[in-house]
């Protein structure tokens, strides 16, 4: 399309022909804030947005917390990446369209980390299927080795590659809202909570 | 002649429960910042390298968007150019055509907000549902957003009632924001199942790696855009930052200053479509490159959208965001409004009292008051004034440049002014009348009273 083309180089030459001076692209070393303990620092920092966080010791630990966590005692529908602590109640596999996640009621995710500084969880589709099932869910619980969680974002994205295509985000806390008179709702669209399991003796 | 935002803040706070209700609200906002800010010892390091990346990011803006664009098409996705608003809807409703799509979910965006995307692609017959649910708020109520980061600010929670009735069914004269919020949620998990297509704004685009990253802390845009398999991504060419670790010092400052959060709820980083999908970005131009060229406003580039410049404004808390009759209100906006039309938004920048609040809170170190200041310059020498401003300013620049005629104003008007009637200084033509009251009038000026001590002391 010619007309395409002519708004790319319109636009290019729009903005290269503008005399907008030299300036040096900074360096991101810094004294950024660090913890002395940061899951602590975590756990209260995902509290504070309306998450909770549980520390179990092992799998076995983390199978028993799970059952008797409120929402996947009461799941029907139940997906979960963790097989070994947490039965899913369907095979993803033959899940086709994602529309018919609608009705999962728990999510079981792993956190590849945390960041002390904000309580968010480094999570990526690279082992979902459906990516959509980490907002579809009413409840989500997300697994997170103890032993990886960073001070900072800065230190956060010194880990993080991004080489090819994938998705990622980081996740603190359940979905909510303010946008009714400022008052705080937990559950808009997303998850209505947030459990993250920092797991203890795992790599 | 009153400005326009004048006479619409008027209207305002006509209702002075609400407008003080207003205030509050906001300046809440701005005390849970606060908090945040000063819970990091490096903020001001962070303003600082922020505004350093942008300053960077603005002087190869051309080599960034084209690393940017390679890097997204060898990922999968497909990059458009716009150079203004028509432009953009015309791709936008070209994508969705061709895609057969009649009905779309939208996550905040005000990028499509800037360019009227929802009117034109209803006038084609595409159903749009905004699904932040401040949108969806103003959305229903057939009004635009009166903030960028709260749309629905200036609704109590009785309006919110009223128009869910009205459109969701709630109960009547149900207020509660959590019974609100769940049938919100009941009626947009319906419209997120039956979307053919989700467009989502961008906070940051990365030239280096060739992603995006989107912020939201209800999971909109990031339920929108996973069940279909068309994403349209819509973004201005500012959003652009050189590198995916530059993204540590803005996702720090955004939610810090834009709610007190610490972070927000989903920072999503889309790097080329979703396995099957179909990923398209929208780089759009509509005025950012003029804007570019002016030494003096190049640095509004730099703004991420966080709303603090408006939570803390003392005109914004105290006039409402429909008051700015603008996408952008409020300080920011009052900058970039003129930028695009300086006829229309000529009484913005006098919407102002130049406290310089502003340009505290800008995580991106935005000059803000110095550059409303210089609008305010740049419309007087395009002759876009009223002359309820530049008569008298031209009489007063006459008086002042003549110290015998300002000595003599002075002592008739001391004489003068006590004995004219109330009537005739506060009236309908005065606007400095209104809600004013002259001081108490001295008998002698400073002057005559410092040249009589010095006699004295002789």
């Amino acid at each position: 399309m010619s007309d395409a083309s002519a708004s790319r180089s319109e636009i290019l030459s729009a903005v290269r022909n503008r005399h907008v001076p030299a300036a040096a692209l900074p360096d991101l070393t810094g004294a950024w804030i660090t913890f002395p303990d940061r899951a602590a620092h975590f756990a209260e920092t995902l509290r504070s947005v309306g998450g909770t966080c549980v520390d179990v010791a092992g799998i076995e630990e983390l199978r028993v917390a799970l059952q008797s966590l409120e929402p996947v005692a009461a799941a029907k529908k139940v997906y979960s990446a963790l097989p070994e602590a947490a039965p899913s109640t369907f095979d993803m596999a033959q899940v086709a369209d994602p529309h018919a996640l609608d009705d999962a009621d728990v999510a079981i995710a792993r956190g590849e980390f945390a960041v002390a500084e904000n309580g968010a969880v480094w999570v990526t589709d690279a082992n979902l299927k459906h990516r959509v099932i980490l907002f579809i869910a009413q409840h989500l619980v997300l697994v997170v080795p103890r032993n990886q969680i960073v001070n900072n974002m800065h230190e956060a994205y010194a880990r993080l590659r991004f080489d090819g295509p994938g998705y990622g985000l980081f996740l603190s806390g359940p979905s909510k809202t303010a946008d009714i008179e400022q008052s705080l709702v937990i559950g808009a669209h997303g998850p209505r909570s947030l459990t993250v399991y920092l797991l203890d003796g795992s790599a | 002649m009153p400005t326009p935002h004048a006479v619409r803040a008027a209207r305002f706070v006509a209702d002075s429960d609400r407008a003080h209700w207003h205030d509050q609200a906001l300046w809440f906002v701005r005390v849970k910042r606060d908090r945040m800010a000063q819970s990091l010892p490096e903020w001001e390091a962070l303003r600082e390298t922020a505004a350093g990346i942008k300053a960077h990011t603005l002087s190869r803006l051309g080599d960034f968007l084209e690393q940017f664009e390679e890097r997204a098409i060898a990922l999968g996705a497909r990059v458009h150019w716009a150079r203004d608003a028509a432009e953009h809807n015309a791709i936008v409703l070209s994508i969705l055509e061709s895609h057969d799509v009649k009905k779309v979910v939208k996550s905040k965006s005000m990028l499509t907000e800037e360019c009227h995307l929802n009117p034109f692609l209803e006038r084609h017959e595409i159903e749009v549902v905004d699904t932040d649910l401040g949108e969806r708020i103003v959305q229903l109520a057939g009004e635009p957003p009166s903030h960028i980061v709260l749309p629905a600010i200036h609704k109590k929670k009785e309006d919110v009632g009223e128009i869910f009735h009205r459109f969701l069914k709630t109960e009547a004269g149900a207020s509660d924001p959590k019974y609100l919020t769940e049938a919100a949620r009941q009626h947009l998990r319906e419209k997120f199942l039956a979307s053919d297509a989700g467009i989502t704004g961008v906070n940051f685009a990365v030239a280096e790696t060739g992603g995006f990253v989107v912020c939201t802390n209800e999971g909109n845009a990031d339920l929108g855009v996973s069940l279909p398999k068309l994403h349209i991504a819509c973004m201005g060419i500012e959003k652009l930052i050189p590198r995916a670790a530059d993204l540590g010092v803005f996702l720090r400052l955004l939610a810090r200053s834009a709610t007190g959060q610490p972070i927000t709820t989903y920072s999503s980083h889309f790097h080329g479509p979703a396995a099957g999908g179909e990923l398209h970005i929208v780089l759009v131009d509509n005025g950012r490159s003029k804007i570019l060229e002016s030494e003096e406003f190049r640095r509004s580039l730099n703004c991420i959208r966080c709303g603090a410049c408006m939570n803390t404004c003392p005109v914004y808390r105290r006039s409402g965001g429909h008051s700015y009759d603008a996408t952008v209100p409020g300080p920011i906006g009052s900058i970039l409004g003129p930028a695009r039309d300086a006829k229309k938004y000529a009484g913005l920048p006098h919407a102002c009292s130049l406290c310089g609040s502003c340009t505290d809170v800008c995580p991106v170190k935005i000059d803000l008051h110095y550059q409303l200041l210089t609008w305010r310059g740049e419309i007087g020498r395009r002759g876009l004034l009223p002359w309820s401003k530049t008569i008298p300013m031209k009489l007063l620049a006459f008086v002042l440049k003549r110290p015998w005629l300002y000595a003599l104003a002075g002592r008739i008007a001391r004489r003068v002014l006590p004995l004219v009637p109330r009537w005739l200084l506060y009236n309908r033509l005065n606007d400095w009348g209104r809600q004013r009251e002259l001081p108490q009038i001295p008998k002698h000026s400073f002057r005559e009273i410092y040249e009589r001590r010095q006699r004295q002391s002789q």
